[in-house]
């Protein structure tokens, strides 16, 4: 299978003291019966963005919350490297009676630091993701797509070596979704971190990512591993180029044979 | 999202925002003619004044006029001569210390016991019934019992208030503080904060919308308490309650009717007044405050 192949090619990998993620022969079971995850193996490190794309209900979630620690793995080890874990929810979850500055500190706060720390990570951040002028706005005041912006530079303020998506984009109109991929894909040059990247959205997953994991219906298993080797930047333009197509049929194929 | 709320400018030097929302001109506010505004609330009162005279000069036999005596005879009567004017207003000051310090123990009560369901399922399944039990119970059956037990002094009035007030601020906080989305719990999660971070900083805050639901209800329910508990409280300095009871034995209808009124006028302050300031706690960032709020 191919997913053990490269469980093999990145052993090495998992000895060395970086960031990043090794899961292996990892299964979750939840107490209701459902097994969520059949055994699951990869990794991810910086300078990686893995993409995970899958049929609803397959797991694809449950590999962020497990590799973020909010549950923990049925059987199998997880191995997250040093450092902070980014996590960029579907909604933006942001905390309506903050405004954009205050829910950017949030994490900061609740970390403890003390109130300068706060704000000037607040706004770096919030300069990173080009939200500088809106720091005063509540959330209900921005769009879908402000909101993903507060909710990356929230995320960013703690300055994570592992960074977790889970379908941020996905309820964002295509133009704003293609505009943030770029943005996103800007950050992830800048700073190298290391990224598992969870989407329905297979054009966005070949376009972000160095890898897609396609998994399977429940119980999730990955059934592809498919190396993206196209050269980063990536302009916008691919996704209409046949490198890229080529890409993205291999995905969707592997999509459906493992539905 | 209402297109006035989206933000009016651009963030400096940098992209401009998703080019699909174009920034609709500025409306300036939402304010509608005057007239369009108060017309219809002074038309339905004018309505309700004229209905209110038609009873008592057509409907009424003058005999029978003492069941509603015209409007200008209330105002003449019960608000322009001082003595009336004056026993009524200490009674108001003396319902409203009652309805007023009811409501703030009933707050600190109905927080405290929220706070404690809402930390574990097995203290709610264990509490919530009791606090059934004490919405459920007839409030006239257990007036005299507290007055019994307690005296009928004010510290009683206050109890009544508390009873009456505590139900829905109790579910309405608990059902608040209970209401956060799984999402900000996760966010809470992953930075490891305590069960007291979490309360303050996520819980009590989301909760504040079905607070103040709670507490508008419960204002009026304190008021309605204190002159409820009046009538069975006839020691001492009379309230509201117990100056409407003297008026009607007296069959003093005037100002039996000015009792009444100001009675009514001091539960819509009460619902003003938390009305006033749920808007300026939430209403700059919780969104349907400008249409359930009291303006």
């Amino acid at each position: 299978m191919a997913a053990m192949a490269v469980d093999q090619k990145t052993r090495d990998w998992a000895d060395l003291e970086t960031s990043g993620a090794v899961f292996t022969d990892v299964t979750k079971r939840f107490a209701d019966g459902t097994v969520a995850l059949d055994p699951v193996s990869f990794s991810v490190h910086p300078g990686e963005l893995v993409a995970v794309v899958g049929p609803s209900g397959c797991g694809k979630s449950t590999l962020l919350r497990l590799a973020s620690g909010l549950c923990a793995p049925s059987s199998g080890t997880i191995n997250v490297g040093p450092g902070n874990v980014g996590y960029v929810f579907q909604d933006a979850t942001l905390l309506p009676w903050r405004n954009v500055r205050r829910n950017v500190e949030l994490l900061a706060e609740l970390q403890g630091m003390d109130k300068p720390t706060c704000r000037a990570a607040a706004s770096a951040a919030i300069e990173t993701v080009g939200l500088t002028g809106f720091e005063g706005k509540y959330p209900r005041a921005l769009s879908g797509g402000m909101k993903m912006r507060a909710s990356l530079a929230r995320a960013l303020t703690m300055s994570p070596g592992l960074f977790l998506f889970d379908e941020p984009f996905g309820a964002l109109d295509e133009i704003t979704r293609e505009r943030l991929n770029d943005e996103l894909q800007k950050l992830f040059l800048d700073r190298r971190f290391a990224a598992l990247f969870v989407t329905h959205s297979v054009a966005e997953a070949v376009f972000l990512s160095t890898r897609v994991l396609v998994m399977s219906g429940r119980p999730g298993r990955i059934v592809a591993d498919v190396p993206i080797e196209l050269p980063y930047p990536r302009s916008p333009s691919l996704r209409y180029e046949p490198a890229f197509a080529s890409r993205a049929g291999q995905v969707g194929a592997a999509l459906r044979e493992g539905h | 999202m209402s297109a006035t709320a989206v933000v009016e400018r651009e963030p400096g030097g940098h992209p401009p925002e998703e080019p699909g929302r174009r920034q609709p001109p500025k409306v300036k506010g939402r304010r509608k003619p005057t007239l369009k505004v108060v017309g219809p609330p002074v038309a339905l009162s004018a309505v309700i004044i004229g209905i209110w005279y038609f009873i008592s000069y057509v409907l009424l036999q003058p005999s029978r006029r003492f069941l509603l005596p015209p409007p200008q005879s209330v105002v003449q009567v019960g608000f322009l001569t001082w003595s009336n004017l004056h026993d009524i207003l200490t009674s108001l000051a003396l319902t409203s210390k009652a309805a007023g310090l009811g409501f703030v123990v009933a707050i600190a009560i109905g927080f405290a016991l929220a706070v404690i369901m809402s930390q574990a399922k097995w203290l709610e399944r264990s509490v919530y019934p009791w606090a059934v039990v004490l919405q459920t119970v007839p409030i006239l059956a257990i007036v005299p019992l507290i007055g019994f037990a307690f005296g009928f002094n004010f510290r009683s009035r206050v109890m009544v208030c508390v009873l009456i007030a505590l139900f829905p601020i109790i579910t309405n906080t608990l059902f608040g503080l209970q209401s956060v989305e799984d999402g900000q719990h996760d966010l809470f999660t992953l930075q490891g904060v305590g069960r007291w971070s979490r309360l303050w900083k996520l819980q009590f805050p989301a909760a504040l919308p079905a607070i103040f639901t709670g507490l508008r209800i419960s204002a009026g329910l304190s008021v309605i308490g204190a002159i409820v508990g009046d009538f069975f409280f006839m020691q001492g300095q009379p309230g509201l309650g117990q100056l409407i009871n003297l008026y009607r034995d007296r069959l003093e209808s005037d100002q039996l009717y000015a009792a009444v009124i100001v009675s009514s006028l001091l539960g819509i302050a009460a619902f003003l007044l938390v009305g006033a300031v749920s808007k300026r706690v939430i209403g700059p960032w919780y969104d349907s405050a400008r249409t359930t709020g009291a303006s």
